[in-house]
């Protein structure tokens, strides 16, 4: 098929995950939205089958079927709680399909002698990214499925370490886009691609889990900048449109990461928050928690009549989504105005509560954000915290010495009566202590907060 | 040619920008592995590198290992999007 007939349906391709993204945007349209853009992706691979380049298609339906079943059976098998480790996955799958076509168009450029300063240059970039992507997805998947400890993992000279690695990985960006014919331009990518992996390795060990949202995001973006250099070495446009659209979708989601732990990007990625435990915090809470069992839990939520559930990482650990659920539907036939406070980094990955719930089938009119919900905090009889700590600490409103001091909480400190469900007093992935526990209207129903709930769920359910 | 690309990328750039500035956050994890599931394009890259015929072994080698990943990267991206997205209902709408 002609050149200009392939490049027509690319454009095709590009539009249909505009619009895709756009639908991807709102709730009523997004499941489409993603059936539009799968469209998109079909039609830019069809296209690109018939090319005239490609003469042999047996490695092109080898590769496609493994990788297919791997990631079909991964995509139906994943638990909604895993959820996060497995985007990270697939992330870092993108960005090592950058380093390999990178690497490979490389030998194919050199193998014709037609290897331009500024094809080098992309190559180098597209390897780079690529790599960085790659081993950092894989550091975070790591954390996130705990296979590896969440806590930062820093060491001494490891700044400078990391910033010797980068003026290194420059260094062979220039060197090798400034003598792209010289065969030794071959060691100076290979040097490349063994200090980027070395690089996305150190730059995610230092960061902590709770900082998890964060890292996903960005690397989702670096996964798209990745894409759209190896569009540049091919000179393809709509690699290089779809790679901007991740690009630009993942830089937008670090920032509202940010802003909702009050964060710069800077200081997520440098600080090793949480490493020095204990330390912080002005001088720690005073005073004695107040437990409380199930039974007289119980009676207090019989006669509420509003409210506020917030679920943090704790809920996904407990596996307590469905009954939370179910105890919310028992709340609401009772006549209680039930609602889900959600805050935007509760969990481990942007929107991961919203997913747990979803899976549990909670309408998601009944979850509100924490600026919605926040005003009307004191006309609400209970606010129940489960499995969430940093986010609803009111150490990041009133002690200017905190660590948290200026993240925006849910206020639930300012309900009526406020049950925390949780195992211990410790303290949680940030390593702050949290005076909410220790406050008069806190109520501590310790242990697993599966079981708890579930208990609650069989009182309601006898009367 | 070059410039031409670099044009497309920068307008590309502030389109996406414009495009997802105003998600709601119940959408994120959607949104995250939808767009990431785009990144995928480099799939199109990796059928290039696995089925054109230099003559050189590590251009198919390092195609096709490519192309696995970048499958894996599509295919698993969009049915596990799908997957989450069909979770999301509405108070009395669908089945369960």
């Amino acid at each position: 098929m002609s050149a200009s007939i392939i490049n027509l349906v690319y454009i095709v391709a590009a539009v249909l995950f505009i619009f895709g993204l756009k639908m991807l945007g709102r709730a009523g349209t997004a499941r489409r939205g993603n059936l539009l853009s799968a469209l998109g992706m079909f039609l830019a691979v069809v296209a690109t089958l018939v090319n005239k380049q490609i003469v042999t298609f047996e490695w092109i339906i080898i590769g496609g079927v493994i990788g297919a079943a791997i990631g079909a059976v991964a995509a139906y098998r994943v638990k909604m709680t895993s959820m996060p480790e497995m985007v990270a996955m697939f992330n870092g799958f993108g960005g090592l399909a950058s380093l390999l076509v990178g690497w490979s168009e490389y030998h194919r450029g050199a193998g014709i002698g037609e290897i331009s300063s500024f094809t080098m240059l992309v190559t180098m970039l597209a390897v780079l990214i690529g790599g960085i992507t790659f081993t950092g997805s894989l550091i975070a998947y790591g954390k996130l499925s705990e296979k590896i400890s969440g806590k930062p993992l820093q060491f001494a000279g490891q700044k400078p370490l990391n910033a010797v690695l980068l003026l290194i990985s420059l260094a062979c960006v220039i060197t090798a886009s400034m003598r792209p014919e010289d065969p030794a331009t071959y060691g100076i990518l290979l040097v490349g691609i063994l200090v980027s992996l070395i690089l996305g390795v150190l730059a995610v060990m230092p960061i902590g889990g709770a900082d998890m949202p964060v890292v996903i995001s960005l690397l989702n973006s670096y996964s798209g900048l990745a894409a759209c250099a190896a569009g540049f070495v091919i000179m393809n446009n709509v690699l290089i449109v779809a790679g901007c659209l991740v690009g630009a979708s993942g830089i937008i989601l670090t920032q509202i990461m940010c802003k909702a732990m009050n964060r710069s990007l800077i200081n997520v990625l440098f600080s090793g928050f949480g490493a020095s435990s204990g330390s912080s915090g002005g001088g720690g809470p005073q005073g004695e928690a107040n437990p409380i069992t199930a039974d007289d839990a119980y009676y207090i939520l019989e006669a509420a009549r509003s409210v506020v559930i917030v679920p943090g990482y704790g809920m996904a650990v407990a596996q307590a989504q469905h009954a939370v659920r179910e105890l919310g539907e028992l709340l609401e036939k009772n006549g209680c105005e039930v609602r889900y406070a959600i805050h935007p980094v509760a969990g481990r990955m942007p929107g991961h509560m919203n997913v747990l719930l979803a899976e549990a089938n909670v309408p998601y009119e009944q979850l509100v954000e924490p600026q919605d919900v926040n005003p009307m905090m004191s006309t609400v009889d209970v606010a129940m915290v489960i499995g969430a700590n940093d986010v609803v600490n009111p150490a990041a409103r009133e002690d200017s010495s905190s660590p948290i001091y200026g993240m925006p909480i849910i206020n639930v400190d300012q309900a009526r009566t406020v049950f925390v469900l949780k195992r211990s007093l410790a303290a949680g992935f940030a390593q702050v202590e949290n005076p909410l526990f220790f406050l008069d209207n806190t109520r501590m129903l310790f242990g697993d907060a599966k079981a708890t709930v579930s208990s609650l769920v069989a009182q309601f359910k006898e009367e | 040619m070059a410039t031409l690309l670099l044009f497309v990328f920068v307008l590309a750039i502030f389109l996406g920008f414009e495009l997802i500035s105003k998600v709601p956050s119940q959408l994120h994890t959607p949104l995250m592995s939808g767009s990431n599931a785009i990144s995928g394009i480099t799939i199109v890259a990796a059928i290039i590198a696995a089925g054109v015929d230099d003559g050189h072994l590590m251009t198919t080698v390092l195609g096709t290992l490519a192309m696995i990943v970048a499958t894996i990267n599509v295919v698993g991206g969009y049915l596990v999007t799908d997957r989450m997205l069909g979770m999301f209902k509405k108070k009395d709408g669908g089945k369960s």
